[in-house]
């Protein structure tokens, strides 16, 4: 129904609820002792793979075998991969590295950014009955808006990522320009975060991308790393050209990056998805007035500080505002002339970079109809009215709240509030077994184990 | 279903408590979200007007199966003339409400655009009741 990148691997989940916790939506249950994801609730946006003490939350990616069943595979890297490697290694000897891996080419998704800014413009100009528009470029945002802010799914600009559009171009010169056949063409992207795999997998407002695989930045950096350690310092190789980015191209995905080249005369630039969702419930109310345009992103830094990056946010940063500097001397020097690259199909480009309107699929509707999610809405203030508030999610839902809801809406029972089980147990309402299963039904059997108890004075 | 709260005169960190809550429920039912939003903004500007303009009060709010009631009744100073109050730019914010952003005189204005129903009642020297109705279909 809804593709998620991110699995739990129940062979490794300890089900010790970090996860349910942390999730900002809400999206994680224990049950049986493992931790398990609410599909329609989930954002991708990676929260619990961070929080995971045992790693059991992974990132599902293509088979790295892939790359070499196509002649002219072709490496899409974001600009943050780059910046993942230490400043004494050479961006030609990164390059090597990815060829003698299997890439016939390299292409950094950034280059597009020009393009991106082009027609995120010409939308702006034509639609600011719909400000303070929202920009797309992080997919994690664009689904949490969907489930949890449905009336601003309007304000969200419909313009495909810059990867997207570094993919039309790729496949245009290489068909068009080498005749290369579109068979022999298998495009992977390297990924910073679970949310853009989900967005090539299953992409909003559009029906399928013509991206053919995906790989995760992290492997991939190993991989790369390797190879060049293997290689040694002496290794003689052939570079592949290498990129020329614009520094604007080159910080679009740090936080600001987007902002610092808006248009708008009133704009905010908010990373961090809890920063985002408190930010939003304010504009959902009307409370913020004035703005045109907004960068929202849901990691820390933004990509530098994206799920998959190896690199610690603030050096990956530090090192791609170095390059853009470097860039920005050579573009003032006239060294370079800025984003020609793409000039030949920029028309093109241009006009299919838009997609279809953002669609709203909220997750806090209780029912599609108004009576019945009205007699629901009563129930389950009912037994909130029952459970505690102490949110200590013994239930294996987050918060009283949630879980009074998942006994209405799932048909649960309530004897896995422990709270709850204390009280049918004064009123002589429930057995030692029955309290045992229901905590079982959550927790495991027995999640302590045959140990012996210690002696407690 | 029914929802209390209270507000505090002068305490504008807290405007908004109210629409907030109400506009949780509002989504829970799936009520259309421009709806939710004429319901969220009008309540909100008889908030901050509690906060700002008289000594606090309480809002109870209504939510049925078709429709919400809420009603935002204060201790103040009343409004001694209603039918100016509720012209477009009217006000008589004080300065510091003012430098906060408020005070365009346009909070009455914008309640009646954006409820079904609006009836504001007032006593000079007792205070002063605003009711709104917004019908969800
Ligand atoms: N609850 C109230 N108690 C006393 N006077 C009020 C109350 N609500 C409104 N008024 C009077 O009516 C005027 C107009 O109110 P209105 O909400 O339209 O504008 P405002 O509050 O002055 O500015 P804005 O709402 O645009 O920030 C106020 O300036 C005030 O004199
Ligand atoms: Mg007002």
């Amino acid at each position: 129904m809804f593709y998620h990148a991110l699995e739990i691997d129940d062979g490794k989940c300890i089900g010790c609820s970090r996860c349910m916790k942390i999730c900002p939506t809400e999206a994680i249950r224990i049950r049986n002792g493992k931790a398990t994801i609410m599909e329609d609730r989930c954002i991708d946006c990676g929260k619990c793979h961070a929080a995971c003490p045992a790693d059991s939350i992974y990132i599902k990616q293509d088979d790295f075998e892939k790359v070499h069943e196509f002649p002219h595979s072709v490496a899409l890297v974001p600009a943050v991969f780059l910046g993942q490697f230490p400043d004494d290694i050479r961006v030609s000897r990164i390059y090597a590295a990815l060829k003698d891996l299997g890439f016939r080419h390299v292409f950094e998704v950034e280059s597009a950014v020009d393009v991106y800014v082009d027609v995120k413009h010409r939308y702006a100009r034509e639609n600011q009955d719909k400000e303070p528009l929202i920009s797309s470029f992080c997919p994690a945002i664009v689904r949490l808006i969907q489930i949890k802010y449905p009336s601003l799914v309007d304000n969200i600009i419909p313009v495909k990522a810059p990867l997207d559009i570094s993919a039309m171009y790729v496949l245009k010169t290489l068909t068009e320009q080498r005749q290369v056949p579109r068979e022999e063409i298998g495009l992977f992207y390297v990924t910073p975060c679970a949310a853009k795999i989900a967005a090539v997998k299953a992409p909003v407002g559009e029906k399928r991308s013509i991206i053919d695989g995906v790989i995760n930045m992290d492997s991939l950096y190993n991989k790369v790393y390797r190879k060049i350690k293997e290689q040694g310092k002496g290794y003689s190789y052939q570079a592949l050209s290498t990129p020329q980015l614009s520094a604007d191209a080159i910080l679009s995905t740090l936080t600001n990056g987007e902002r610092r080249i808006c248009l708008a005369k009133r704009s905010y630039a908010i990373d961090g998805i809890e920063n985002v969702m408190d930010f939003l419930d304010k504009l959902e109310n009307d409370e913020v007035e004035g703005v045109e345009f907004l960068e929202l992103r849901a990691c820390d830094q933004s990509c530098a500080g994206a799920l998959l990056s190896s690199e610690n946010r603030f050096l990956c940063g530090e090192r791609m505002y170095a390059r853009a500097r470097k860039a920005a001397e050579r573009e003032r020097n006239g060294e370079v002339a800025r984003a020609r690259e793409m000039e030949a199909y920029k028309d093109f480009l241009v006009e299919n970079a838009s997609v279809e309107p953002v669609q709203p699929r909220s997750m806090l509707t209780l029912d599609k109809d108004l009576a019945k999610a009205y007699q629901k809405l009563e129930k389950i203030n009912k037994l909130k009215s029952y459970l505690p508030q102490v949110d200590c999610g013994m239930c294996g839902a987050p918060t009283c709240e949630s879980f009074a809801t998942d006994v209405v809406c799932k048909q649960m029972g309530m004897t896995r509030c422990i709270f709850y089980q204390r009280h049918l147990e004064r009123l002589n309402d429930i057995t030692r077994q029955e309290c045992l299963a229901a905590m079982n039904s959550v927790w495991g059997n027995d999640p302590i184990g045959d140990a012996n108890p210690p002696e407690v004075k | 279903m029914h929802q209390e709260y209270t507000v505090v005169e002068g305490d504008f960190v807290n405007a908004g408590t109210a629409s907030s809550s109400v506009k949780k429920t509002l989504k829970q039912l799936g009520v259309n979200p421009q709806i939710i939003k004429r319901v969220v903004v009008a309540l909100y500007e008889a908030e901050v007007n509690a906060i700002a303009h008289a000594y606090g009060g309480k809002v109870l709010v209504d939510i049925e199966a078709d429709k919400i009631n809420m009603v935002v009744a204060d201790k103040g100073p009343g409004i001694p003339d209603i039918a100016l109050a509720m012209q477009e730019g009217y006000s008589t914010a004080r300065p510091e409400v003012r430098d906060m952003g408020f005070g365009a005189g346009m909070g009455l204005p914008n309640m009646q655009k954006n409820v079904d129903k609006l009836n504001v009642t007032s006593e000079v020297g007792v205070g002063t009741t605003v009711e709104m109705e917004v019908n969800f279909v």
